[in-house]
């Protein structure tokens, strides 16, 4: 048996891969699934299904099967970055939705920007301003967004 | 008989292609696509993706011709990046890195990019004569088809795509059915029944393309860069006179230009091989060839002249597939096949003729805008330059924007804005275990055309499985598929053994694979 650290992470992928194919196979099968000459619903998914698990079956087994390269130190996790980003979509689409275009439109570009080390607060502030001049110049007067530029509530 | 009428048709096409209005949509494409190709880390399926909301209000003539403009006018853009600040900002044009930069290095980058231009121009001018020449032809056999051979062929575009693509053959598989089982998402045609929404009214409707796209090219590369790309600006100026070559190196490059293009023609009519790959077969071949094949890797125009060519000819010859038989060649083909259907239009025999100005629109325009481009690059190509040094910093934050609003008005939907975000997640966590992303796409878009044509099949022939081997179109794509498998098995267990004895190094320098890597 080889130690945790020393797999693979094909592994992992394919372990990923087998799930995956196994939730969508049950999920499948809860529509009616039919027989050959007359499908239901349910019978691609669950054949995608199960070739998902297959796959990534076949997929982790190589995987364990191959010692990996241990020289190639992967970088860091990123976190703070990886976060905002993410922060960042949600904020756009929770301020579109109540306060309006411009405000979505600043949050999306200062979080985001925040993001990376090597802005400070005042360059993500530039920029985001910047941003949102191209968004009322461009989206709301020239190509006429569906989003208000402010609003409050719904 | 065909040739004339074909010659007609193009001529025909060129009447609209340059009406005003199409030809200004065409140069807006070609523009703008180039300049986002320039841009680091973005990419034609990112360029396409991010416009294709602009087009849904307008005509599908200027339209198309537009996302096409945008296809080959990024892929111009690309290799200014690879050549002159040895950035792949498009994983086609990572080969054109190890010989171009060293170019720059040396003070040719100028000529580097003249003879790219060049080479582009003959290998698209090659690839849109064989367009034109064996589309007809190839509509002749697809009248022919029934859900059976569809499902064959497609069945082979999807097993080309999976496992011809750079990387694990079988992550190609299992990204492959990921992408067809996102393509079963929503409500069933037969049926009604609503599948895989997970109790999101929003998504029984499909998942929206452009949202599936832009997660998965822009945010989740996006996610993987931050902080980790870095860019040493370099001070290159390159002037117009830099970048005619001379005599020499014009008679150095032309049998280079003319292989590369022959191999992206046989790789742009194989359904399913990604850019890629061509390039780095165009690129392996010279080498081969090549009496020194020592100067490669330091410099050697034929390294240049030979995948650009290639990767242009086989962006022409890709539209064959996609636009006669409807299956697109790799995942900038399926997105354009969306923006079709988007559209009302379905790619397939009967489209050259119902369409008929649409498709030899499209073809003249492919001339038209190849010449746009030339002319575009050579004033412009200071610009360019400055644009390749906009930082990341910048640049990602303000392609949030754009995306997130794109995304919005292409339905007028935030629910879809979450999509971007739930498939740049995603994305980046499949391509940190190494599954190329590109094919997801591919299995998406043709994921419902898979399943309908499956199930009618079958009905037909009352679930007998061995129709597909019983009609002969069919039995030659299914014996294709086969062979491709048996192929695949036999060359990975080849490796295998050879890796036992002893040797490791492949055949080519590794080269970073990003996201649109195929």
């Amino acid at each position: 048996m080889k130690r945790f650290k020393d797999l693979h992470k094909d592994v992992w992928g394919g372990a990923m891969m087998s799930v995956l194919g196994i939730v969508v196979a049950v999920q499948g099968a809860t529509y009616s699934i039919g027989t050959l000459s007359r499908m239901g619903p349910g019978y691609f998914p669950v054949a995608l299904g199960v070739i998902l698990f297959l796959s990534g079956v076949a997929i982790g087994i190589k995987g364990y099967l191959t010692t990996p390269e241990s020289h190639e130190k992967p970088p860091p996790p990123e976190w703070k970055a990886w976060f905002l980003i993410s922060l960042s979509v949600i904020a756009f689409v929770v301020l579109a939705e109540y306060l309006g275009l411009v405000p979505a439109t600043f949050a999306v570009v200062f979080i985001s920007a925040l993001g990376d080390r090597d802005n400070t607060w005042k360059k993500a502030l530039l920029l985001s301003l910047a941003i949102v001049v191209v968004a009322v110049v461009v989206f709301w007067w020239a190509l006429q967004i569906q989003l208000p530029l402010f609003r409050w509530g719904r | 008989m065909i040739i004339l009428q074909s010659l007609q048709d193009l001529w025909y096409g060129f009447s609209v292609a340059l009406t005003p209005h199409n030809l200004m949509w065409s140069f807006f494409g070609v523009l703008v696509g180039n300049l986002i190709g320039v841009l680091p880390g973005m990419g034609a399926l990112s360029a396409i993706a991010m416009l294709l909301p602009l087009t849904y209000t307008m005509h599908p003539v200027p339209a198309i011709l537009m996302l096409a403009g945008i296809f080959y006018g990024s892929q111009y853009g690309g290799a200014i990046g690879a050549i002159l600040l040895n950035l792949p900002s498009h994983p086609p044009h990572a080969v054109t890195c190890l010989d171009g930069y060293p170019m720059t290095r040396a003070g040719k980058g100028g000529t580097a990019l003249g003879i790219t231009m060049i080479a582009s121009f003959f290998a698209a001018s090659f690839g849109i004569i064989v367009m034109i020449f064996a589309s007809p032809l190839l509509v002749q056999i697809a009248f022919k088809f029934g859900p059976t051979e569809i499902f064959s062929i497609m069945l082979l575009g999807l097993l080309a795509g999976s496992t011809m693509a750079r990387g694990s053959p079988l992550k190609g598989i299992a990204m492959t059915t990921f992408g067809l089982v996102l393509g079963v998402v929503g409500t069933d045609v037969n049926s009604g029944v609503a599948r895989f929404t997970l109790g999101f009214p929003e998504l029984t409707d499909r998942l929206e393309l452009v949202a599936l796209a832009m997660g998965l090219f822009g945010v989740a590369d996006f996610l993987k860069s931050v902080n980790r790309m870095h860019f040493i600006g370099t001070e290159t100026k390159v002037r117009l006179r830099d970048m005619r070559p001379t005599k020499a190196e014009l008679k150095q490059s032309f049998m280079p230009m003319v292989r590369g293009t022959l191999v992206g023609t046989i790789f742009g009519a194989m359904p399913g091989t990604g850019p890629t790959i061509t390039t780095f077969i165009a690129y392996a071949l010279e080498r081969k060839i090549a009496k020194n094949p020592e100067r490669f890797g330091k410099g050697a125009l034929e390294g240049v002249a030979a995948p650009e060519a290639s990767s242009h000819s086989k962006t022409q010859v890709d539209f064959i597939p996609t636009m006669s038989l409807g299956i697109p060649g790799d995942a900038v083909m399926a997105l354009l096949l969306g923006a079709l259907l988007i559209q009302g239009i379905q790619p397939g025999p009967q489209l050259i003729s119902q369409h008929a100005d649409l498709f030899w629109g499209l073809i003249a325009s492919f001339w038209v805008g190849n010449i746009l481009l030339v002319i575009l690059n050579v004033p412009m190509i200071g610009i360019w330059v400055k644009l390749l040094q906009v930082p990341y910093k910048y640049l990602f934050p303000s392609a949030l924007f754009f995306i997130a609003v794109g995304v919005y008005s292409t339905n007028n939907s935030l629910f879809e804005v979450g999509e971007v975000l739930v498939f740049g997640v995603v994305g980046a966590v499949l391509m940190y275990f190494d599954f190329p992303v590109a094919t997801i796409l591919l299995g998406y878009v043709l994921g419902p055309l898979v399943e309908e044509n499956f199930r009618r099949a079958l009905l037909l022939s009352r679930g007998d499985l061995l129709v597909f081997f019983e009609r002969p179109i069919s039995a030659t794509f299914m014996i294709a598929c086969i062979l491709l498998i048996g192929g695949q098995l036999f060359f990975a267990l080849r490796a295998h053994l050879k890796h036992r004895r002893a040797g490791l190094l492949g055949p080519l320098p590794a080269v970073h694979e990003t996201a649109t890597d195929q």
